[in-house]
């Protein structure tokens, strides 16, 4: 996935895209986030100044969701579902495996609704059932 | 020559999206339809194409296949080694009760005019020349509950938001599915997103409703962008905006997607997370029927129970309630999950028994292992024993039984499985996704987990099983919310059905 660089000229004109909502403060980060790849730290001022908000509404709102990251990501992300139906067939054993081969790329996730074919992956936002390490490895960049 | 490929993300996940660029390769002359599921999963990619006998469905085909469907003439319906016969007289499909899921798999997603020839609109055509009352009854009188899981008469609810005086008033899609083990309402959205918007503007025409928001969480990629492009084709055909179909009636509608955080199913968590906050739990009253969104009125419901109403309006309460049992009427779109042969969706008339569901249309499980335990309704919901599948799948039942019916999602797990462990899992995601209101569901469930681990050592066993059920009754009783009320649920259950896996460590296989 390709990202701009963080830039508080172009962070603005991301937020301009959001006057109109109401409660725009998550829709601000997951926009940023979009657009940036991570949330940086120079926007929690900027958006709590945009939207009126104080600094600790946006940082509280930041550190909630499992979601929103403050760090730029990984060129890959794998997300492994360690929910109950997969852990029914196997994800356990599964995520263990793809953490050794590809380290920090990998995360838990909870859950993408393919309950019925897993192990579910989701790589790079392509949605893997019956997941294995060498469909996994297929789709990595 | 129409060729219908599931454009369903569970299919795309084992390869549809490739099944169907290789057939428009392929295949001279073939339309290729991007349809929903089927719901039958084990059979995807499945494959449909149109005949004079009706459509005849191949399933599961790989891209591999496709020299060998041609070379016996999969266009007409020939022979293949992959052929399911004429789709509709597939026993599994054939023999459910599809009213919610009536047009999931059948249909073109996106097409207004499929939407109208399979009997869309109907519904909000007429909920819009009755008055507002008489639409209240109607789905009141359905005997339509919360399918999310709480159960609570859809009508009821509808009437109090009905009833409010205000400026601005609000329908709320829950579409925050982070049951692990459902998969319903994505389906339904990535299948048929209309019936949900149908059934979001029938809701804000008995309420007086101008504003609606689908609240979808960030883990469906597939569901939103199809429920974008839904509401798009909506607004050009006149049906959203400031005249719903012609009429006097304005509704606008809204996605707004989640951020990866479970509570925020729970439906005042929800409100704060649409209004951009921290997703955390608010105490009730005031009911957010009379102080929801920003304060304002608010009709929540899940996308199943929205996704229902078009149907009760369309053929009329009776023949709604006419299915079920007792107080659980209608169907409920159950969902087969886990370590299960045929998983998938099985929409049936509430009071099928567990076994019928699990050993009956699931076929027991994927790995011929013997079933040890199901989960029923989510991770919050029980685990039963094999001793319990002549329990009916109903509100009353499941409740009697000691576990709850949920969002109807069912899953299965075998032999292999150890109940200590899925018990301090409970704990540890309660741990891990707790909005941290309540104390008992913070720190108890971290407490929790520390005590199963003494259990799983072997330590002062007893005493900490006593202690753990002590443990589970403050969380019950004293959490707001559904969170920490219910994590107790799965883990007493397994200490309740599976005592031989808590017995410490000397009894471990």
């Amino acid at each position: 996935m390709k990202y701009s660089p963080w830039s508080k000229e172009s962070a603005l004109v991301v937020l301009a895209t959001l006057r109109e909502e109401e409660g725009p403060v998550l829709m601000a980060l997951q926009a940023l986030q979009e657009e940036f790849g991570y949330v940086h730290s120079e926007a929690i001022g900027l958006v709590a100044n945009y939207f009126n908000k104080s600094r600790a509404d946006v940082h509280g709102v930041l550190t909630f969701y499992h979601d929103l990251r403050t760090t730029p990501p990984t060129n890959n992300h794998i997300s492994i579902c360690v929910a109950e139906a997969c852990q029914a067939v196997g994800s356990r054993e599964l995520e263990k495996e793809v953490k050794s081969k590809f380290g920090d790329e990998v995360h838990d996730g909870y859950c993408f609704g393919n309950c019925a074919l897993g192990p579910c992956a989701m790589v790079n936002g392509a949605i893997l059932g019956r997941a294995t390490v060498e469909k996994i490895e297929k789709v990595r960049i | 020559m129409k060729i219908y490929v599931p454009c369903d993300s569970a299919a795309i996940s084992v390869g549809a999206d490739d099944v169907a660029s290789a057939l428009t390769l392929k295949v001279s002359g073939a339309t290729i339809i991007r349809n929903g599921s089927r719901g039958a999963l084990w059979l995807e990619p499945m494959i449909e194409v149109e005949t004079a006998q009706g459509r005849v469905a191949y399933g599961p085909v790989s891209v591999d296949d496709i020299e060998s469907l041609i070379a016996a003439d999969f266009t007409n319906g020939g022979a293949h080694a992959l052929s399911l016969g004429i789709t509709d007289e597939i026993q599994w499909l054939a023999s459910q009760d599809r009213i919610t899921f009536k047009r999931v798999g059948v249909i073109d997603p996106l097409s207004i005019a499929d939407y109208e020839a399979h009997g869309g609109l109907v519904g909000l055509r007429r909920a819009i020349s009755l008055t507002s009352s008489a639409v209240i009854e109607e789905v009141t009188e359905s005997g339509l509950r919360g399918r999310g899981g709480a159960g609570f008469p859809a009508g009821i609810k509808w009437k109090t938001v009905a009833g409010a005086v205000s400026d601005q008033k609000y329908i709320c899609a829950n579409a925050d599915e982070g049951d692990s083990g459902t998969f319903a309402d994505r389906m339904l959205i990535e299948g048929d997103p209309f019936t949900l918007i149908e059934g979001m503007t029938i809701a804000a025409v008995a309420v007086g409703a101008t504003l609606g928001y689908v609240y979808l969480r960030s883990e469906y990629p597939y569901a939103i962008k199809t429920l974008q492009k839904a509401i798009d084709i909506a607004h050009a055909f006149g049906w959203l905006g400031s005249s719903v179909l012609g009429s006097k009636h304005a509704f606008e509608l809204k996605i707004r997607v989640g951020a990866g955080s479970y509570v925020c199913g729970e439906e005042t968590a929800m409100l704060e997370s649409i209004e951009g906050k921290r997703g955390v739990v608010r105490a009730k009253p005031p009911l957010p029927a009379l102080e929801g969104l920003f304060g304002k009125p608010t009709v929540i419901n899940n996308v199943l129970t929205l996704s229902s109403v078009p149907a009760v309006l369309a053929d009329g309460a009776s023949a709604y309630k006419a299915l079920g049992v007792a107080r659980s009427l209608g169907t409920q779109v159950f969902q087969l999950a886990g370590n299960i042969k045929r998983g998938g969706i099985v929409e049936k008339a509430f009071g099928i028994s567990v076994d019928e569901m699990v050993n009956g249309y699931g076929s027991g499980t994927l790995s011929g292992a013997p079933i040890r335990s199901v989960q029923i309704g989510g991770p919050l919901g029980a685990y039963f024993s094999t001793k319990q599948f002549d329990t009916s799948l109903d509100y009353e039942s499941m409740l009697a039984a000691g576990g709850m019916l949920g969002h109807g999602g069912i899953v299965v797990f075998d032999e292999s499985v150890d109940l200590a462990v899925q018990a301090r899992f409970a704990m540890s995601f309660c741990a891990l996704e707790s909005c941290g209101k309540c104390t008992p569901c913070r720190i108890g469930s971290t407490r929790g987990v520390e005590t199963i681990d003494l259990i799983i050592q072997g330590v002062k066993v007893d005493e900490n099983k006593k202690l753990l059920l002590d443990l589970c009754e403050v969380m019950t009783d004293g959490s707001l919310c559904a969170m920490g009320g219910l994590t107790p649920m799965p883990v007493k259950s397994a200490m309740l059905n599976f005592p031989e896996d808590f017995a410490g460590e000397v009894s471990r296989r």
